[in-house]
C-alpha cells in the first residue's frame, strides 16, 4: 500500500485543512508509517474472526422515544456571528 | 430499436416518533426555526448521540413487512461531506451493515385498459437508519443562507430498491405501494407536501438484454405526479441523447417541475468521496430475536394478505381488492361494512369505491370523515341486498344518510322508498304507457329493440323508482311483445 503527497493534498482538501507544503512532507511521512503498521496487521491470519466495528466489544444502548429537550434557542444563538429571525446566518450556498 | 427504461428507487421516509434519532428534541413539524434543535443537533462541542428505541422498532417493523432480514448487528458510520446545514459536517448514517437486507414488495401495475392491472415483485436492496439534516432558506437574507436545523436529526430510513422498474408506471406503483406501507405499519405520516416521503429515482435507459446504461439520479422528487414526469422526461432525454451519439455522464439531477424538466446539478469536484467509517460514538446496535418476535406480534395484517383475501374468499377482482386496501382505513371500514351486510362483498366494495369514494372526493374528505359509517351504509346495502330497496332507491337513502345522518330502514320507512312488488299495480302502470305510446310500441314490435331502455325509464318514473326492476322488466317484455 503506498500513499503518495497527491494523496495527502486530496484528503487535506476534502477535510478543508489548508496543508503548507512542509506540513504535507510532515504528514506524508507519518501516514507512511501508520500505513506499513497497517500492512503488517494485514498480513496476520484473521479468518473465521468476525471483524469488529468499535473498539470495545459491547453494544448500543438505547434510549426511550421522549422528548427530552426544552427551547434553548436564545442560549445556543448567543454563540452565534449572525442570526435573523431566529435563522443561523451564514455565507450563500447556492447549487 | 427499442429501448429499455431501468429504474431503482431510493425513498426516504420520516419515521414518526416523538424525539430525533439521537437527541432527545422534538419532532414535530412546523415549529419556530431552531426552537427544536438542541446540544446534540447543533454539534456542539462534548455531545453524545444516542439512539432512539422508537426507530429502531419501526425499521423492524419495516423490515417484517416487506420479508427482509433483519440484522442482529448493525453498525453507524459517518458520511463526511461540508454543507451549511449539517453541523457535524458528517450525516450519521449507516454503510456497510444496515439494520434491514434484502426483502420485496409486490405491486400492481395499471395497464392502459381501465381497471386492469398486471402484477410485479419488485426487491428491495436494503433499507438504513440515518439521520436528516437541517433545511437551507435561500431567500432574502443579503446575500446570506438562513439556517434551520429543527429538521437536522430527525430519523429516517432509507429505502433502496434493485433496478427492477421498467416504465415511469411501475416506479410510481412501487412508490405508491411503499407510502400506502409506510403508513399502514405506522412507521411514517406519509405526508408528502411536508417531506415526510421523498424519492430519489435512478434512471438510465439500454437496448433489451444489454448491460445496464450509465444511471443519473433525479433527486427529490415529493409527489407521485413529479415522480412519473421526471422519470419520463429523463428517460427521453437520455435516448434522445444517445440516438444523436451523445454519451450518458453519471450525475446527480433536479427536476424543475414548473419547466417539467430534469437539469443537472453543478458537479462538485470530490462530491462523492464521502470517507465512510464506523462512527466511534455509537456501539454496534444488537437486535434479538425475542424483540424482533414481539414486534412480529403487533403488526397488523398487510395489504397484500388482505387483497389475497378478498380475491379468494370474497371473490373481488384484483383492481377491486387493489382499490379497498390503498389504505389501511380504507380496508378497515369495507370490513366493518361488509361485516353488516356479509355475503355481499362486491355491493360494498361497487358503493364503497363509487358513490362513497365520489362525495368523499366532491367534499375533499379522507375515509376517516366520512359522514356515514359502516354500520350505517352496510344497513342500507342489507336492504338491497334483500330486495326491500331498488339500487335508484337507494341512491336517495344515500343522499339522506350523507347529509342527514339517520337509521337506514327509518329513512326507508318515512319516505316510502320500498320496493314495489305488487304485480297488478306495475302491470297497470305498463298498460298505461303502452297506451300513452303508441308510436314507440310500434317501432319496438317492428325490431327496434333499442326503444325497450325508453319503456324502462318510463315505468321506473311512474312507480317513482319503486318498482322492482328485474319484475318491472319482465313485465313490460311480456306485454311489449302483445
Amino acid at each position: 500500500m503506498s500513499l503518495s503527497i497527491n494523496d495527502v493534498y486530496k484528503v487535506a482538501r476534502l477535510a478543508r485543512l489548508g496543508v503548507t507544503e512542509q506540513e504535507a512532507q510532515t504528514a506524508h511521512a507519518q501516514l507512511l508509517t501508520i500505513f506499513s503498521l497497517i500492512a503488517e496487521m494485514q498480513a496476520v491470519d484473521t479468518n473465521g474472526i468476525a471483524p469488529m466495528s468499535h473498539a470495545q466489544d459491547i453494544t448500543q444502548r438505547l434510549r426511550e422515544d421522549v422528548v427530552t429537550e426544552h427551547n434553548q434557542r436564545e442560549l445556543f444563538q448567543a454563540a452565534a456571528p449572525q442570526i435573523k429571525k431566529g435563522l443561523y446566518l451564514v455565507p450563500q450556498v447556492i447549487e | 430499436m427499442q429501448w429499455e427504461i431501468v429504474i431503482g428507487l431510493e425513498v426516504h421516509a420520516q419515521l414518526s416518533t416523538s424525539s430525533k434519532i439521537f437527541s432527545g428534541a422534538s419532532t414535530a413539524f412546523g415549529a419556530e426555526p431552531n426552537t427544536q434543535a438542541c446540544a446534540v443537533d447543533l454539534a456542539l462541542p462534548g455531545v453524545l448521540p444516542v439512539l432512539n428505541r422508537g426507530a429502531v422498532e419501526r425499521a423492524i417493523r419495516f423490515g417484517l413487512a416487506v420479508g427482509a432480514h433483519i440484522a442482529q448487528r448493525s453498525v453507524f458510520s459517518r458520511k463526511n461531506y461540508f454543507y451549511p446545514d449539517l453541523p457535524k459536517g458528517y450525516q450519521i448514517s449507516q454503510f456497510d451493515l444496515p439494520i434491514i437486507g434484502q426483502g420485496s414488495l409486490t405491486i400492481q401495475v395499471p395497464t392502459t385498459t381501465t381497471g386492469q392491472t398486471y402484477k410485479k415483485v419488485v426487491r428491495l436492496t436494503r433499507a438504513h437508519l440515518e439521520e436528516d439534516a437541517g433545511k437551507s432558506l435561500h431567500e432574502d437574507f443579503h446575500g446570506m443562507t438562513g439556517i434551520d436545523l429543527n429538521r437536522a436529526g430527525t430519523p429516517l430510513l432509507e429505502i433502496v430498491s434493485e433496478p427492477d422498474m421498467r416504465s415511469a408506471a411501475e416506479a410510481v406503483s412501487y412508490a405508491k405501494m411503499l407510502h400506502t406501507l409506510v403508513r399502514w405499519i405506522g412507521i411514517c405520516d406519509g405526508n408528502m407536501q411536508e417531506g415526510s416521503f421523498r424519492c430519489d429515482a435512478n434512471v438510465s435507459v439500454r437496448r433489451p438484454g444489454a448491460e445496464l446504461g450509465t444511471r443519473r439520479e433525479i433527486k427529490n422528487l415529493n409527489s407521485f405526479r413529479f415522480l412519473q414526469q421526471a422519470i419520463e422526461y429523463e428517460a427521453q432525454w437520455q435516448i434522445d441523447t444517445l440516438e444523436n451519439g451523445g454519451t450518458i455522464h453519471q450525475a446527480t439531477v433536479l427536476f424543475d417541475s414548473d419547466k417539467g424538466e430534469t437539469r443537472a446539478m453543478r458537479s462538485k469536484e470530490d462530491a462523492n468521496d464521502y470517507r465512510y467509517f464506523p462512527d466511534p460514538d455509537l456501539l454496534p446496535l444488537a437486535i434479538d430475536n425475542e424483540w424482533i418476535e414481539q414486534v412480529r406480534g403487533t403488526l397488523p395484517e398487510l395489504p397484500l394478505s388482505k387483497q389475497a383475501r378478498y380475491i379468494a374468499d370474497l371473490g373481488l377482482s384484483v383492481y377491486d381488492a387493489d382499490t379497498l386496501t390503498s389504505s389501511r382505513e380504507m380496508a378497515d371500514f369495507f370490513e366493518a361494512t361488509l361485516n353488516e351486510a356479509p355475503k355481499e362483498a362486491k355491493l360494498c366494495a361497487n358503493w364503497l369505491m363509487g358513490d362513497v369514494s365520489a362525495s368523499l372526493n366532491r367534499e375533499d374528505r379522507d375515509i376517516t370523515q366520512c359522514p356515514i359509517s359502516p354500520q350505517q351504509l352496510g344497513g342500507m346495502l342489507k336492504r338491497i341486498a334483500d330486495g326491500t330497496i331498488s339500487n335508484f332507491a337507494a341512491k336517495e337513502v344515500f343522499k339522506i344518510l350523507w347529509s342527514n345522518g339517520g337509521n337506514p330502514d327509518t329513512i326507508i320507512e318515512t319516505k316510502g322508498l320500498k320496493q314495489m312488488s305488487d304485480v297488478g299495480a306495475m302491470e297497470a302502470m305498463v298498460d298505461e304507457i303502452i297506451t300513452a305510446n303508441p308510436v314507440q310500441v310500434a317501432e319496438y314490435r317492428c325490431g327496434k329493440e333499442k326503444v325497450f331502455g325508453f319503456f324502462v325509464g318510463l315505468a321506473m318514473k311512474a312507480s317513482k323508482g319503486k318498482a322492482n326492476p328485474a319484475q318491472m322488466n319482465e313485465i313490460l317484455k311480456r306485454k311489449l311483445a302483445g
